[in-house]
């Protein structure tokens, strides 16, 4: 399998487009403009870049960005063998030589000193200097920049530079609405359309929450599992309790109207 | 009279006129549950009583009482209910005899066997020692606690009082009167059920999830209104409810709660009000039963559990359970109600199954339909209408659903009522949330405070006032400052070296950022040489800031005006002195720093002064504050801490420290005998702090504090300053060691 195969995504992932992000998307691949999806966790940015690559037929390299994160992780790095040392490329060079889309998860977590080796990349230079290195590598016209991006949960001291934001188009993502929201349930579970309204139901609870002792309300994808969980024969309470609500919160208030919510929802 | 009862006279040697009138009677009521044995002491015991001469009426209580209370204990507690009325008499409390007897029956209808009321009167015996101006005020008001409290939460309640007023024995009769409010506070404390204030804030978010409104929560007292129980209501103020639910049929108190804020928002968001004087006082009845039903209808469409629920709350009256000569409207409409909730009710009348169906089919076509309930209520009402629901006796067993609203909120009435005790609803009325009290002043915080004695807390103990030092000339501290030159420059070299170095290199790493060329070098040597490299050749950096928030409490009791032996400056001015130094140091470090202080004058007056918040810079306004500081009273430090705890707590720094610069041990003059409460008080407060994420740190002045300090604030927690005139230069430095 060659370099480019292996980060080819082979299947169809199930995506329901929200409103016109397709669209949108399409446009700024077309201008290889770099692109930033903001939205709460869950609700389905990483699963909309999977589907982009499909549908674009582009390789995906997709980098989660944690605290711990340096510009070498991304960039490369020499490494020591039995000749001496070795360039080793990182992720983001290897998208930038290779033409793929490169999808950098939850770009706050990482440290906004790291975050600045991406912007030669996304001007009109689009280009990957490997100072290290002492090389210059010239983007692949194929290669595309994505950011993730949760607006809602980033402390303080975590926020994208401006300088860092202002180079990137951005389409907003949130939960989908309650009928669409259903669907994608419903289809990722195999569970029935019935239950699959009510984990909606309990998750625009929590939702309601959010700011008032909840970072983030219950997503999607804590949705499916639930979902899945129902599938495989367990209570509807039961399994809305371990995937809804345990996961979210210790809050023991919190805990208690999620759980009363479940209740009365399944009742 | 005959011979038995005549006989049992005899033995009775007391010349109360109007024992004759009731004796012959209470005989046969006391043969009826004691035995002869029995009898024969409770005579005796009325012979004691008549003997005390304390008041004729008095025995008459005792045989009346008597039988009653042995009903529901047994024989040997007459020999001491008489000892009580004895000792009562010794004590000099007679008065209070009386209300004892008196009460008596249903304070034991209310316990219930002999060992409890036993407990009771122990209590009595011990109000009569350690608190005898309370008794009275006590015996008034039992059967009222016994209404809410059980016997042991009633002595925990009792014993608060004894050991909070035993210095002020003037009070104990507002105490136990309940006319003091921290009565009512611990009251609610020992109270059975689910207290509204516990739940407040599950409450409010069940509010937020489920139905997505914003009411305000007006919890009402069920202690009060005696005729008339509140119950609870909607109006323009929000959502009234009781302050205490009961567990009731196996359904918790905070389902009860919740069952009852789901029905009453539901008419919130669904309900409109009718106009009142287009209908009748029955079709008011039967429209809001409909309307009840729909609104329950279109919640339980959203939440299925809410069904069982209120099912569950909701009474089933018997099909004609309602007995003659009564007028039985509430019982057909709970029986109506019943049915248009429950899908399997039992009830067999054809118009109210007729009328239940065309309920369902209604609410199936247009369930936002608020003529649904006017149309069918008095459609139903000229159906079912008879003569005797003008009957002055209502039938209402079985009738109250106790989580439904009085249903104010469905009507509108065209004139406003002048009686006020006659409430319309306020759907014409002036909008009270318009005039609510001025926003800018600050209000006073009660905290609680820890009692050692009780290992429990005193509810809203101290009050404390806060406010900004009104400020003074900041060129004093700006001399101060130029007065400590030297200290300000060495102190300047420790400020750089702990400065934030945003990036510092770590070296010898496994793995890293990249490669150390020197140890690289040294490796591959190694590794051309033949012998085992070093791994260790990478470096990477790390991020090497500070994240911490300072606040500065300064005790400004009286005792810092002194001037300590040997100097010939008063240690307020020399904490002048180390504070401006310090905060000038943590301002050269950049770390968030606020300064308060606080001085108390008893428990109802603990004040918190600012002297520099944390969003101000160090300069001219925090410098002229600190110039005008002045010191009195005493040092209630727990009050102080909690409050100071309040703004460190929301701080978003990984490190909050709480500096307190204190001369003295804690100490107020309404508890100047015993130096042991405030220092557990703060000790607990500490201990509050720290589970708060708030480190808490005392430097003392006070030589002698090495008997205490640490206790109170743990072993590692404090520094005790002897030389006092090295207060400047030891602040800051100690701060700077905590913080490396």
């Amino acid at each position: 399998m060659s370099t480019q195969e292996q980060y080819l995504i082979t299947e169809e992932p199930f995506y329901k487009e929200v409103s016109n992000e397709v669209v949108l998307y399409k446009a700024a691949y077309q201008r290889r403009l770099p692109v930033m999806l903001k939205g709460p966790t869950g609700c389905g940015k990483t699963r909309f870049v999977e589907y982009m690559a499909w549908k674009l037929q582009k390789p995906l390299i997709t980098v989660a960005c944690n605290e711990d994160m340096t510009a070498s992780d991304l960039v490369g790095r020499f490494l020591l063998d039995k000749d001496g040392t070795r360039w080793q490329d990182g992720p983001l060079t290897v998208a930038t030589r290779l033409g793929a889309i490169c999808y950098l998860d939850e770009v706050v977590e990482a440290r906004q000193d790291t975050t600045v080796v991406i912007h030669p990349l996304t001007d009109h230079r689009r280009v990957l200097p490997l100072d290290k290195k002492g090389e210059l590598v010239q983007a692949h016209p194929d290669f595309q920049l994505v950011i993730s991006y949760n607006p809602g949960y980033q402390s303080l001291m975590k926020d994208i530079k401006q300088s860092t934001k202002q180079r990137f188009t951005a389409l907003d993502f949130n939960y989908p609405d309650e009928a669409t929201e259903t669907n994608i349930v419903a289809k990722e579970s195999e569970l029935d359309i019935e239950q699959s309204a009510k984990l909606v139901q309990i998750a625009h609870r929590a939702r309601n929450l959010k700011g008032h002792g909840l970072d983030e309300g219950i997503s999607t994808r804590l949705l499916v599992y639930a979902g899945q969980l129902i599938q495989a024969g367990i209570e509807p309470i039961e399994a809305g309790k371990m995937a809804l609500v345990r996961p979210l919160t210790d809050d023991p208030d919190i805990r208690a109207t999620l759980n009363n919510a479940v209740e009365m929802i399944f009742g | 009279m005959n011979a038995e009862i005549q006989a049992y006279r005899d033995g009775l040697h007391c010349s109360v006129q109007n024992i004759d009138d009731i004796f012959e009677e209470c005989v046969c009521e006391a043969k009826m549950v004691m035995s002869l044995d029995g009898i024969k002491i409770w005579l005796k015991g009325a012979n004691r009583i008549c003997g005390l001469g304390r008041g004729t009426d008095l025995v008459l209580i005792f045989l009346e009482g008597m039988p009653e209370v042995v009903k529901l204990t047994d024989e040997s507690i007459i020999v001491d209910v008489v000892d009580i009325a004895e000792t009562l008499s010794s004590q000099l409390l007679g008065p209070a005899i009386k209300p004892f007897l008196s009460t008596l029956p249903s304070v034991a209808r209310r316990l219930g066997n002999t060992q409890l009321l036993r407990e009771w009167l122990k209590l009595v015996s011990q109000m009569a020692d350690e608190a005898k101006e309370g008794l009275i005020a006590l015996l008034n008001k039992v059967i009222y606690l016994l209404n809410q409290l059980s016997i042991g939460g009633l002595k925990n309640w009792i014993e608060y009082g004894i050991r909070v007023y035993r210095n002020q024995p003037h009070r104990f009769d507002d105490f136990f009167s309940l006319q003091t409010a921290d009565a009512h506070a611990m009251l609610q404390r020992e109270r059975h059920g689910t207290l509204y204030i516990d739940y407040e804030r599950q409450l409010k978010l069940y509010l937020r999830a489920f139905w997505e409104v914003t009411i305000d929560f007006r919890p009402y007292s069920l202690a009060f209104d005696t005729l008339r129980k509140p119950t609870p209501h909607l109006d323009k103020l929000g959502i009234h409810l009781p302050d205490v639910y009961d567990d009731l049929d196996g359904i918790k108190g905070i389902d009860r709660y919740r069952a009852m804020i789901a029905h009453t928002v539901a008419h919130k968001l669904w309900s409109k009000p009718y106009l009142a004087d287009n209908f009748s006082t029955f079709q008011h009845l039967t429209v809001e039963t409909f309307e009840d039903a729909r609104i329950e209808a279109l919640a339980i469409s959203r939440y299925p559990g809410l069904r069982k629920l209120w099912l569950s709350l909701h009474p089933l009256p018997k099909e004609g359970g309602c007995p003659e000569g009564y007028s039985c409207i509430r019982h057909k409409l709970a029986m109506l109600s019943r049915a248009l909730l429950e899908p399997a009710h039992p009830y067999t009348d054809p118009v109210l199954l007729d009328f239940v169906k065309r309920f369902h089919k209604r609410i199936v076509d247009e369930p936002y339909n608020t003529n649904i309930s006017t149309e069918l209520g008095v459609a139903y009402l000229a159906k079912i209408n008879e003569h005797d629901f003008r009957k002055p006796k209502v039938w209402f067993e079985d009738t109250q659903v106790s989580y439904r609203d009085d249903n104010r909120y469905l009507w509108l009435f065209l004139e406003d009522t002048d009686d006020e005790d006659d409430f319309h609803s306020d759907h014409g009325a002036t909008n009270h949330a318009a005039d609510d009290q001025q926003e800018d002043i600050l209000p006073p915080q009660h905290y609680p405070e820890w009692d050692y004695q009780t290992q429990n807390y005193r509810p809203d103990w101290a009050t404390v006032y806060e406010g900004i030092q009104s400020p003074g000339d900041p060129n004093h501290i700006d001399k101060l400052l130029e007065k400590h030159q030297l200290l300000a420059k060495r102190l300047k070299k420790i400020v750089d070296l702990l400065k934030p170095q945003q990036r510092k290199r770590v070296r010898y790493q496994e793995e890293g950022d990249e490669l150390d060329l020197d140890v690289v070098i040294r490796a591959m040597t190694d590794f051309y040489a033949g012998t085992i490299p070093d791994t260790h050749i990478h470096q990477s950096y790390v991020r090497d800031g500070r994240n911490i928030a300072v606040l500065l409490l300064l005790d400004l009791s009286e005792s810092i005006n002194e001037t300590p032996e040997g100097s010939d400056i008063s240690i307020l001015q020399l904490s002048q002195e180390a504070v401006s130094l310090l905060a000038w140091a943590v301002e050269a470090l950049g770390d968030s720093f606020a300064i308060a202080g606080f001085a108390s004058n008893t428990r109802h007056e603990v004040r918190y002064t600012h002297f520099k918040g944390f969003q101000e810079p160090w300069g001219e306004l925090p410098k002229s504050r600190l110039a005008a500081m002045q010191a009195g009273y005493s040092t209630r430090m727990g009050a102080a801490l909690r409050h100071a705890g309040r703004y460190l707590e929301p701080r978003r720094e990984e490190k909050k420290l709480m500096l307190v610069l204190s001369d003295g041990e804690p100490s107020d003059i309404d508890v100047l005998d015993d130096a042991r409460y405030l220092r557990d008080d703060t000790h607990e407060a500490v201990d509050e702090l720290e589970s708060k994420g708030i480190t808490t740190y005392c430097i003392t002045l006070d030589p002698n504090a090495d008997e205490y300090v640490a206790d109170v604030f743990g072993a590692n927690h404090y520094t005790v300053i002897d030389k006092l005139e090295r207060l400047p230069e030891k602040l800051p430095q100690l701060f700077m060691a905590l913080t490396r």
